[in-house]
């Protein structure tokens, strides 16, 4: 059985300077609750691994406003406005990747590979510092893998044994985050009492440490 | 005569349409790209792939279908077709890159003569991020570029692109208000000209060298 926490439970696990990884694209599929918290405390300069950095001030846009991030790991911040600007002003690090890469880099992590060999990017500012390799005629950027302290995704269903499942467009990176850290939690809209069945399982119940209640059971 | 903003991209829009056959699979970038699907001929139905994990995008929603958990890759709430899934962002880039999607269409700050892309940044100005697109331009059969002839009144289809690529000699075809060009190995072939240009409208506007074989 996994155990289920608050979101201020779950701050025990952060620390000043880590690495996190937060599901979630845009507005979809994005774990609030613990963000909603993390905004509070004193807590500050981490990594963040996300797909992008939301919208200005809105869920993962509060990180980035509330000043606790050092440096983001992303595809995109065109949608954030602060960020774009923290960006231009020096006072905030940014990996732009290639969103294809970077979710291969986390599953690189996950899945016990030493880094994937891609033709994205072959040719483009995004091969400064990375080793590229000839094979077969054809060029590829070696991307190495990516691995989080924490790891914070969101899910639709969960059960009692962390199994995930998703509705809509949320699966997004939230499928493969819960592979590459050493914390993993997981903010669920519904937790049942009953098993998922294991045709459903998208996430298998084995890469997930704690489960948030979302609350949302009975509620549509 | 000249056309609005609004009338140069719904040209363009209804000519990319055109370019669609039963059946395809085909991703649209954001803006302009997007309101391909608008224009599709009747007899034609195509799937749409959004990068963040939708494979059969049907129509944008209204009050009586509102989901937040289903968006496209511009963060706007759609519906999914019949026979449509969902997936994670590692099926969604392995369909791009793989070689599993027949169309691409993007917008571009600049296009060049050897195909090459630049739409993700413009140094010290405009560094959006490269999100899905050079994934999207990777593995496609075929990239088609969509977007107004002139930003402001400068040519964006040059000899050599001087902004930042997105993708090196991948351009198959650009569609502008103006004309259609084919990317060769030879370079730029025009093969349209639209009803409100005109071949020295084109060439005073367009900063590369072209062949003239229209269809």
């Amino acid at each position: 059985m996994i155990k289920i926490i608050t979101p201020t439970e779950a701050l025990q696990f952060f620390q000043s300077g880590q690495t996190l990884m937060v599901g979630g694209f845009l507005n979809c599929g994005v774990p609030n609750l613990v963000i909603d918290e993390l905004i509070k405390t004193p807590l500050t300069d981490f990594t963040l691994i996300s797909n992008d950095t939301g919208e200005a001030g809105i869920n993962r846009g509060q990180l980035i406003r509330a000043g606790k991030i050092k440096k983001a790991i992303v595809s995109h911040i065109g949608t954030n406005p602060e960020t774009v600007q923290l960006y231009n002003e020096g006072k905030i690090e940014v990996d732009l990747e290639p969103q294809g890469s970077l979710a291969e880099r986390i599953r690189a992590d996950g899945a016990g590979l030493g880094g994937i060999l891609t033709p994205v990017g072959v040719g483009t500012e995004v091969e400064k510092g990375k080793q590229k390799i000839a094979l077969n005629g054809k060029d590829y950027l070696l991307e190495t893998p990516l691995h989080a302290d924490v790891a914070v995704v969101y899910a639709t269903y969960a059960d009692k044994f962390g199994n995930l499942a998703f509705h809509g467009s949320t699966r997004n990176f939230n499928v493969l985050m819960p592979m590459a850290a050493d914390v993993v939690i997981v903010e669920a809209e519904h937790i049942s009492a009953e098993p998922l069945s294991p045709d459903n399982v998208v996430v298998p119940g084995i890469f997930v440490d704690y489960l948030i209640d979302g609350g949302r059971n009975g509620a549509d | 005569m000249e056309l609005t903003k609004e009338q140069a991209q719904e040209f363009i829009a209804r000519r990319v349409a055109q370019e669609f056959r039963n059946g395809d699979v085909v991703t649209l970038g954001i803006g302009l790209p997007t309101k391909a699907v608008s224009y599709l001929p009747q007899d034609v139905s195509i799937i749409v792939q959004s990068e963040n994990g939708v494979l059969g995008v049907g129509t944008y929603q209204d009050e009586t279908c509102r989901d937040s958990h289903i968006i496209n890759a511009g963060g706007v709430g759609v519906t999914i077709n019949a026979g449509g899934c969902f997936v994670d962002s590692l099926m969604s880039f392995s369909m791009m890159r793989g070689g599993h999607i027949d169309i691409t269409v993007l917008g571009a700050l600049q296009v060049d003569v050897e195909g090459n892309l630049a739409n993700w940044c413009i140094p010290g100005k405009f560094t959006p991020g490269m999100g899905g697109a050079m994934d999207l331009v990777a593995g496609t059969k075929k990239l088609i570029v969509a977007m107004e002839h002139t930003a402001k009144g400068s040519p964006k289809i040059l000899k050599r692109c001087t902004l930042p690529l997105t993708a090196v000699h991948k351009v198959d075809m650009i569609i502008t208000e103006k004309a259609v060009f084919d990317v060769s190995p030879r370079g730029l072939v025009l093969r349209e000209i639209s009803p409100y240009s005109s071949l020295e409208d084109i060439r005073s506007t367009t900063d590369a060298d072209f062949e003239v074989d229209l269809r």
